[in-house]
């Protein structure tokens, strides 16, 4: 293999097993030719190792894998193994090794002998890549039919070959036998491998794909529910793993940024003097408001971004407010959008009758996603082609912003994409391709970019800041019956993913989309019967809404965290008012309206309630906890959410040091039920490092800002959660299904982003308990903290 | 631009470079080393950690030529063949989400365990702490460091243990 040939090696390795037949199959069929190898090195066509890496590229045009035809789907080996190929990326959930166990049980092989590849344009069917947990609710079932019609396909050419009708036969990894007649037998590899499938499937879309045969019943599934190990880990820890970071190519160059200093800046000038003479020095390229120095060497490219002189003038009114005047900002906002309200019932005269009135407002900052790895791609021109190597997460959206933004045909642009740092939505990713696929294109030779720390953080995207006012009406008898919701969110100009007009090379190149994204606020997602309820969402805009380093973005689970922050308090603050235990004042909102379609999701809520206490062993009283001496005083607090079709409900129980203000988050249980579970151990890891982000978010983060610039720019000016931090226990309990033992399993269902949104409330929820102060401005910083203890004398 | 000698994983290397160059960038670009990887510059996240003189380092920030001894990076830990007991415990415990920081927490950890073969959890807790994670898998990596530990203490000679005790 082509040393310069930096792709994983479970790609490299499942290539290799990649046979003829396929390969002439995708080449006469005029679907694909597939080149894997950065300089032209074709490791599918014979002698292609015999090539040096001089020979140009000679892949190309790359039309998409048709999803109709199983071929594109799965590859059946001569040795009975056998290599999935997915049109999904992982971003670090292990969804790989979950399509492997699906897709295995559904083709009767075991799971070792599968290999999973994904997400890479001109081999893989375009599912998008990822994006919303839709992995195993949405993804994986064109994979599971595909397999199914495999095996079905399979066992028809045993019945023939075998001479006996195929409700005789049986099949076990790869082995068909005739039942009763164990020594009649033939296996997958005899039968096709080394053949193509040549069975087309049907389907409107790549979502609906499907063959003739049916799924198997869960009950018949064998390595689904089971935990295998993930195959990603052990390259992840031994340093063999080729990241999208890796990437080397001949005659490749390295480039980086220099970012506007204020918002909003127009460059008047750039001095290329100041850097000629550098070591390396190669080219600035600039287009209007972009600018980036290329080099040689990497280092050499950073020195020299560092020290290019450049004039920028600062615009005339200033970008956004500072960060300490956001919310007064929110909240006097003219709102660029505002949605019709979600009305039950009469809140009016049910606010009018109510004995008991609670106000509250919540604050939740522009928090980022701050990636452990600033943005990175790798873009290679060669032959009029582009070949971008990235992590982003939609590798197809990716080669679609690409052709466009550099007027390309899609044929002619290939993502291939490879492991990289945490993809919780719209990162950063996104930005690095575009740049290197421009600087690529400008300088004819591969251009490896990456942003540094402090680009990262001040530009990547950011989940909206959210200003929520609620207000609740309780009865005599505690019983709440008015409810009230109403959240801004700081989201006008969202830029969605990979767009050709909203990545950030092309704002800074004046290319803008002609009407931008309104942006959304979200409402609560609980299944609450509250008699009277309206909930409403405005979104307002900041001043400056292009090349602004405060520009919005999905950030898992977009607005969850945010809506759920404000309601999941809210919750707590009226089941205080009510003198109830939290737990039960929300299994009340639960138990009281039977009626709707909504019952299932109650009972489903119940459970997964029910388990939560049951395993963080609550006992039922009023928060606050009467107020213990010494310096730390601990609490704990409950929040639930329902996203989709799945539930997670929290405990998380703190220690609050009343000298510093510092909370540790002690303890954390979470109930979790997304319905069938493929691998309980990736689902356990997922939800444990969902609630833990949340941790980080609810105690740390928020991007801080003046009026020209953001200031957070590296781990000191932006904390995160650390070792110091971590939870001394968390333990996940897998409700895993449907609480009426008469009703059919249900499906997979979405399990990530859940878990990240009752977090926030719940350890707003457990410091009050702790202390009897409610806090409603995120992060809970110390210093935060410590203020409001002090004011209220704790 | 001057010739640099650099012992890496028992290979020596010698390379015409600027001697300000962080050591973490010849690690990845002149060596292809992919282990320690680019995630602030700083020195602040840990993500470019190698073990120099025992000591876990920060290699973007540490310029080549002040490094005189030999480094270790994730690529060199494992010996003849098999994993390092705190490889194999970070699979036994599955810890990685996408992993990219992982090779500054092992190496850290290394480097914690060879001073400290029995942490107790607030030095673990303490001794990682500059080590970030942006997908939270601390609690795994401090399972995984307390099975590493108890790995590395189990395969030791009986008499050493003793000795240890």
């Amino acid at each position: 293999m082509n040393p310069y040939t930096k792709i994983p090696e479970h790609v490299e390795e499942a290539l290799g097993k990649w046979n003829t037949p396929r390969r002439s199959f995708l080449k006469s069929a005029g679907l694909f030719v597939v080149t894997f190898g950065a300089v032209g090195i074709d490791p599918l066509i014979e002698g292609a190792e015999a090539q040096t890496s001089a020979t140009p590229q000679a892949a190309g045009p790359y039309p998409d894998p048709d999803f109709r035809q199983l071929d594109s789907w799965i590859v059946v080996h001569q040795d009975n193994t056998a290599t999935f190929y997915v049109g999904k990326t992982d971003c670090g959930q292990g969804t790989g090794t979950s399509f492997r166990q699906l897709m295995a049980d559904e083709m009767d092989i075991a799971f070792e002998k599968t290999t999973c590849i994904m997400g890479s344009t001109d081999i893989t069917v375009d599912q998008g890549g990822s994006g919303g947990s839709t992995a195993m609710e949405r993804d994986a079932w064109p994979m599971r039919r595909a397999a199914a019609e495999a095996r079905r396909v399979l066992v028809e050419m045993g019945s023939a070959q075998l001479g006996v009708p195929a409700d005789q036969l049986t099949v076990s990894d790869c082995v068909i036998t005739v039942k009763g007649d164990p020594l009649k037998r033939v296996t997958y590899g005899q039968l096709i491998g080394g053949k193509r499938f040549n069975v087309t499937l049907t389907g409107a879309n790549v979502n609906v794909t499907t063959g003739i045969a049916k799924v198997k019943p869960v009950q018949e599934l064998k390595f689904t529910g089971q935990s295998p190990q993930r195959y990603d880990i052990p390259a992840k820890v031994d340093g063999s793993l080729k990241w999208a970071v890796d990437v080397r190519l001949p005659g490749m160059v390295h480039a980086r940024n220099v970012k506007p200093p204020f918002a909003g800046a127009k460059l008047i000038g750039i001095d290329e003097s100041s850097v000629r003479g550098m070591p390396g020095f190669i080219k600035v390229l600039s287009k209007g408001n972009y600018v980036a120095v290329v080099c040689e060497r990497e280092e050499q490219a950073i020195n020299a971004s560092r020290r290019l002189k450049t004039n920028w003038e600062k615009p005339a009114k200033a970008p956004f407010p500072a960060s300490e005047d956001l919310f007064t900002y929110i909240r006097n906002a003219e709102p660029t959008s505002t949605t019709t309200p979600i009305v039950v019932g009469n809140p009016d005269t049910a606010f009018a009758g109510a004995l008991k009135l609670i106000e509250a407002a919540y604050e939740i900052p522009f928090q980022g996603h701050t990636a452990i790895s600033p943005a990175h791609a790798t873009a290679d021109p060669s032959n009029g082609l582009m070949t971008v190597y990235s992590n982003d997460m939609k590798s197809y959206g990716m080669r679609r912003g690409v052709a466009t933004f550099l007027g390309m045909p899609k044929e002619k642009v290939r993502v291939v994409w490879m492991e990289g740092p945490q993809g919780f939505g719209r990162t950063a990713a996104d930005d690095a391709g575009c740049e290197a696929a421009w600087l690529a294109k400008e300088i004819g030779r591969p251009v490896r970019v990456q942003w540094m720390r402090h680009e990262e953080t001040a530009w990547d995207t950011k989940a909206p800041a959210f200003a929520v006012n609620m207000r609740g009406g309780l009865d005599s008898a505690g019983k709440l019956v008015a409810y009230d919701f109403n959240a801004r969110a700081v989201d006008y100009n969202h830029v969605g993913y990979n767009e050709p007009d909203t990545v950030l090379i092309a704002q800074l190149m004046g290319v803008r989309k002609a009407n931008p994204d309104k942006g959304s606020a979200s409402t609560p997602s609980d299944m609450y019967a509250i008699p009277n309820r309206r909930m409403a969402t405005e979104v307002v805009s900041l001043p400056l809404i292009w090349e602004t380093p405060l520009r919005t973005g999905n950030l898992r689970d977009p607005n969850g965290p945010q809506s759920t922050f404000a309601s999941e308090s809210f919750i707590d603050e009226l089941a205080a008012a009510a003198k109830a235990d939290p737990y039960e004042f929300r299994l009340n909102l639960l138990t009281s309206d039977n009626s709707d379609d909504a019952a299932f999701r109650r009972a489903r809520s119940i459970a997964v309630l029910k388990a939560v206490v049951k395993a963080y062993g609550w006992d039922s009283r009023p928060s606050p906890k009467p107020r213990a001496g010494g310096n730390i005083l601990s609490g704990r607090g409950i929040a639930y959410a329902f996203r989709g079709s799945t539930i997670a409900a929290e405990v998380a129980e703190v220690e609050v040091n009343r000298q510093t203000g510092h909370v540790w988050v002690k303890r954390l249980v979470c109930a979790h039920d997304c319905g069938l579970v493929v691998n309980p151990q990736s689902l356990r890891h997922t939800v444990e490092c969902a609630m833990l982000h949340s941790v980080s978010r609810a105690i740390h983060e928020e991007v801080q800002f003046d009026t020209e610039k953001v200031t957070s720019v590296d781990w000191n000016s932006h904390p995160t959660l650390t070792h110091a931090d971590t939870p001394e226990s968390i333990e996940v309990v897998i409700v895993n299904g449907d609480p009426n033992p008469n009703r059919p399993d249900l499906p997979p269902y979405g399990a990530g982003e859940t878990a990240c949104k009752p977090m926030l409330a719940a350890i707003a929820n457990a410091i009050y308990d702790a202390t009897g102060v409610r806090l409603r401005r995120l992060p809970f910083r110390d210093a935060r903290v410590l203020a409001a203890l002090r004011a209220s004398r704790v | 631009m001057s010739n640099t000698t650099l012992k890496v994983n028992g290979s020596t290397h010698t390379l015409e470079v600027d001697p300000s160059t962080p050591l973490l960038y010849i690690l990845r670009n002149d060596l292809g080393l992919q282990g320690p990887r680019f995630g602030c510059g700083l020195g602040q996240c840990g993500a470019c950690t190698v073990i120099v003189n025992g000591q876990a380092i920060r290699s973007c920030i540490t310029p080549v030529a002040s490094v005189k001894s030999e480094i270790t990076t994730l690529e060199g830990i494992a010996t003849q063949g098999k994993l390092h007991p705190l490889q194999q415990a970070w699979i036994d415990e599955q810890v990685p989400q996408c992993g990219f920081c992982q090779n500054g927490q092992i190496m850290t950890a290394k480097a914690l365990l060879d001073k400290n073969p029995n942490p107790t959890d607030a030095q673990i807790r303490e001794g990682m702490n500059k080590t970030l994670c942006r997908c939270m898998t601390y609690y795994r990596i401090q399972a995984a460091i307390k099975r590493g530990a108890k790995a590395i203490a189990d395969a030791r000679p009986a008499t050493e243990k003793e000795v240890v005790a």
